[in-house]
């Protein structure tokens, strides 16, 4: 499954959701649907589903989209039962798996073919777990998906499809934060 | 626990530290108008606070100098660089009662403050009853700069 192509089925079931995205697919996600809720600033090593849950637990009415990598969710994994324990309903898990660093030279990541996150989310206690292999099983079960409470957990296997220029000044900067900010507190 | 009712903090977020265990965590634990967040290491901590500020939420990460230590390059995105208001309180695990944590026999108590003074954090000594006062205008003071600020917190609360 292509990764813009599953963005952009993505796309159609985003409208006031807090999407937040690490990595080559946040820099496509920007460019595919660029909207002042994405949250595009979450440092490094991993930390997007810890910024995902601190954003579920503060604004439970809003629906949190986390757009997170294989090899991220690798170095924060014991945020997935610190998310099951909290167990927040309004977030979503999405683990965009390429099997590589993409950004970082793409270097394979450990446990790449063997690792299955899907059973990880699930024994640490996600309430819904789906894999999804093709855009088209993808594009007809997302909405099935997104209607289950969570934490739930959906693993995307995806290869590279258009790479979207990285902008790694515009998502560190304050600019960034600033318009989240402002499109939070006034949705 | 007052001083952080009284700064708004809504959310403790916390991997257990054993000099804050009894006098704050197991109390704050049983409190309802405090929302605990356990997790399971510290970094995660830095990214739910820092996350929760963007709505005004207020929250506080409670843990161990090794999670702090564990949580340097956290904090240097998420605080620092990012410019968000960061609270933690940091038990000293082995400080001496009564020694100044630069004279401590511990190399990692000894190290803290010039961890935190090298990365320009701004922090306070939490260690007689009357440091105590400064709690909620130090928080309060964070979240008027969004800025980060730690609580050394030199022996166990009473």
């Amino acid at each position: 499954m292509r990764r813009d192509l599953a963005l952009e089925v993505l796309k159609q079931h985003v409208s006031n959701e807090i999407v937040v995205a690490v990595y080559q697919t946040l820099f496509d996600w920007m460019a595919i649907n660029p909207r002042d809720l994405n949250y595009v600033a979450t440092g490094a090593m991993g930390q997007a589903s810890s910024h995902g849950l601190g954003l579920a637990l503060a604004n439970p009415k809003k629906e949190v989209l986390v757009f997170d990598g294989d090899g991220s969710i690798l170095m924060n994994l014991g945020s997935l039962v610190s998310i099951a324990n909290a167990g927040p309903k309004n977030f979503h898990h999405f683990i965009f798996e390429n099997g590589v660093y993409e950004v970082n030279g793409a270097h394979p990541i450990p446990g790449h073919k063997k690792v299955d996150f899907g059973a990880m989310a699930k024994a640490a206690g996600y309430r819904f777990v789906k894999v999804f292999s093709d855009i088209k099983t993808f594009e007809s079960e997302v909405t099935e998906f997104l209607k289950q409470p969570g934490p739930a957990m959906a693993v995307m296997k995806i290869e590279a499809g258009e790479a979207y220029p990285r902008d790694y000044d515009y998502i560190h900067s304050a600019l960034a934060r600033k318009k989240f900010r402002q499109a939070l507190r006034s949705n | 626990m007052e001083a952080l009712k009284q700064a708004s903090i809504q959310f403790i977020v916390s991997v257990p530290d054993i000099v804050t265990s009894n006098g704050l965590l197991w109390p704050i634990s049983k409190d309802p108008e405090f929302k605990l967040v356990r997790v399971c290491k510290e970094d995660e901590g830095v990214s739910i606070c820092g996350a929760m500020s963007y709505n005004k939420t207020r929250a506080l990460l409670l843990m161990q100098q090794t999670g702090l230590m564990d949580s340097l390059n956290a904090i240097r995105a998420i605080g620092i660089d990012y410019q968000l208001p960061i609270c933690m309180m940091v038990g000293l695990q082995g400080k001496e009662p009564h020694k100044l944590s630069s004279e401590s026999s511990s190399y990692g108590v000894r190290i803290i403050q010039p961890v935190l003074d090298a990365m320009q954090i701004p922090y306070r000594v939490i260690e007689e009853p009357e440091d105590v006062q400064h709690i909620s205008t130090d928080i309060e003071k964070a979240y008027q700069t969004s800025s980060t600020f730690v609580f050394i917190i030199g022996r166990a609360p009473v």
